[in-house]
């Protein structure tokens, strides 16, 4: 899996609790939560969904890090061994 | 047709879940009803069996209309014949008032408030006709006899409702904002508002959730909204004059807590449907239950019960970024409590000075029902209570 699976990955779980999101221009380095209006629930949700996906278990305390497209995937690679 | 909310004038019927001949009991859903809301699961209060179906699916009707009738199913000796016309045909889920729950009556159908005579009324029943349709000529526009039977023979002219249509995306946000704008209006012209905000603490609070949740798995981690609303919900039966409904110029407190929670809906809208007894729910609970409630809120899932028998309402406005709100509180409802951002603060305490994570919590009241010095008592009790998250 690469960086750009990862990003797919993360897109499909965002999508599918906001799926009215403009993803075509969602900004890279912009907090996802103020471009995607969405809330701790649905970010919970996005959690359980990349856990499901990626066999990802993403700590409570790591939520942080997961704040913007880049973030994430910076974050999420080495945990799914991307190369 | 229920009231499912203050601000509702009418629904269309979608569909009966239930047909003619069919056993009910107490609690079933045995229709769906789309409303400016989004559709509505309706659930019946008195068990029976159903008799007629009066409404078409399809069709829009005011909000007092019968939707169906009911038989009495036990009350009929088994031995006696089949008797094709029932003794006394009750009005169905819909017009019946909750016998167990007084105030389910609450959410304020726009007949209840129409002035007319007791003959008035009888007659109007008898031709099924909508008072709120019949112009008054007595004192104060009250509606006298001679006014319904002159609108007796217009009402039986008049053209049906026409069939309604799947409602656009476009047509149900304005439609949703009419019934907030409705709602909030009404609020502001009849509730003396007063309102009251403290900052708590709740560091202890948060690091005993991420205790809780470090043991959990992903799915089955809590929010700390959760923790929030189940502090909420255990405070207020200390208040009690908080948590009910205001109608006919008197407070109808009410021994359940039924926790309205403010949910955004995606594309705008907001909706408050309630968590039933939240005061008995554990964390866990209240949180499996607000899943479930965001989730159906926002798919058009709800149940009638949960759109009418909020007692008082908690708004999480902290969740979109901002330190405070004081809500405008929804009618018949008595109070409404704000829970604002958590942020990082210095905080003094014991002498020493501390970085803490706070929030700033609010409640609007009715002054009506609560006088200010019990609003504050409220707001204590809140955050003594997140002070021992663990007893929670």
């Amino acid at each position: 899996m690469n960086q750009a699976d990862i990003r797919r990955a993360l897109i499909d779980a965002l999508s599918s609790v906001a799926p009215e999101g403009d993803y075509d221009r969602l900004k890279p380095d912009r907090p996802l939560r103020d471009q995607l209006d969405i809330d701790s629930y649905d970010f919970l949700n996005v959690v359980v969904r990349l856990h499901e996906q990626l066999g990802v278990d993403i700590p409570e305390a790591d939520y942080q890090k997961l704040a913007t497209l880049d973030s994430a995937v910076a974050y999420l690679a080495p945990r799914v061994g991307a190369a | 047709m229920p009231s499912l909310g203050a601000d509702m004038e009418s629904g269309v019927l979608v569909e009966w879940l239930v047909a003619p001949g069919q056993p009910v009991k107490r609690g079933q859903v045995v229709a769906v009803v789309e409303t400016q809301k989004g559709a509505v699961d309706v659930e019946i209060w008195e068990p029976g069996v159903m008799d007629r179906l009066v409404v078409q699916p399809g069709t829009r009707v005011p909000v007092g209309e019968v939707l169906a009738t009911l038989r009495d199913g036990e009350a009929r000796p088994a031995a006696a014949p089949a008797a094709p016309v029932p003794a006394a045909p009750a009005p169905a889920a819909a017009a019946a008032p909750r016998p167990s729950v007084p105030v389910a009556a609450a959410p304020v159908s726009t007949a209840v408030h129409v002035k007319a005579s007791p003959a008035a009324r009888k007659r109007a029943e008898a031709l099924a006709l909508d008072l709120t349709r019949v112009p008054g000529s007595g004192p104060d526009g009250a509606i006298t006899l001679e006014d319904v039977e002159r609108a007796a023979p217009r009402a039986a002219e008049a053209p049906a409702p026409p069939a309604a249509r799947a409602a656009a995306p476009a047509d149900k946000q304005a439609a949703m904002r009419a019934a907030i704008a409705a709602a909030m209006a009404k609020s502001k012209r009849e509730i003396p508002h007063y309102y009251l905000g403290t900052t708590i603490d709740v560091t202890r609070a948060q690091d005993w959730l991420t205790q809780e949740n470090a043991k959990r798995s992903v799915k089955e981690r809590i929010l700390f909204a959760a923790v929030l609303l189940k502090a909420v919900a255990s405070a207020l039966p200390e208040v009690p004059e908080l948590n009910g409904f205001w109608i006919d110029g008197a407070f109808r407190p009410s021994a359940a807590v039924h926790l309205g929670v403010g949910i955004a809906l995606r594309g705008g809208g907001l909706i408050a449907p309630a968590i039933h007894e939240a005061n008995t729910k554990s964390v866990a609970e209240l949180m499996a239950a607000l899943g479930d409630l965001i989730q159906r809120a926002r798919t058009g899932a709800l149940r009638s019960s949960e759109l009418t028998d909020a007692t008082v309402t908690v708004t999480n406005l902290g969740e979109q970024g901002v330190e405070s709100v004081y809500g405008v509180i929804y009618p018949p409802q008595v109070a409404l409590i704000g829970l604002g951002k958590i942020v990082d603060r210095p905080w003094a305490e014991n002498g020493g000075l501390f970085v803490r994570r706070v929030l700033h919590a609010t409640v609007s009241a009715d002054h009506r029902a609560s006088v200010g010095h019990r609003g504050g008592l409220f707001l204590a009790a809140l955050d003594r209570l997140l002070q021992q998250p663990e007893k929670l």
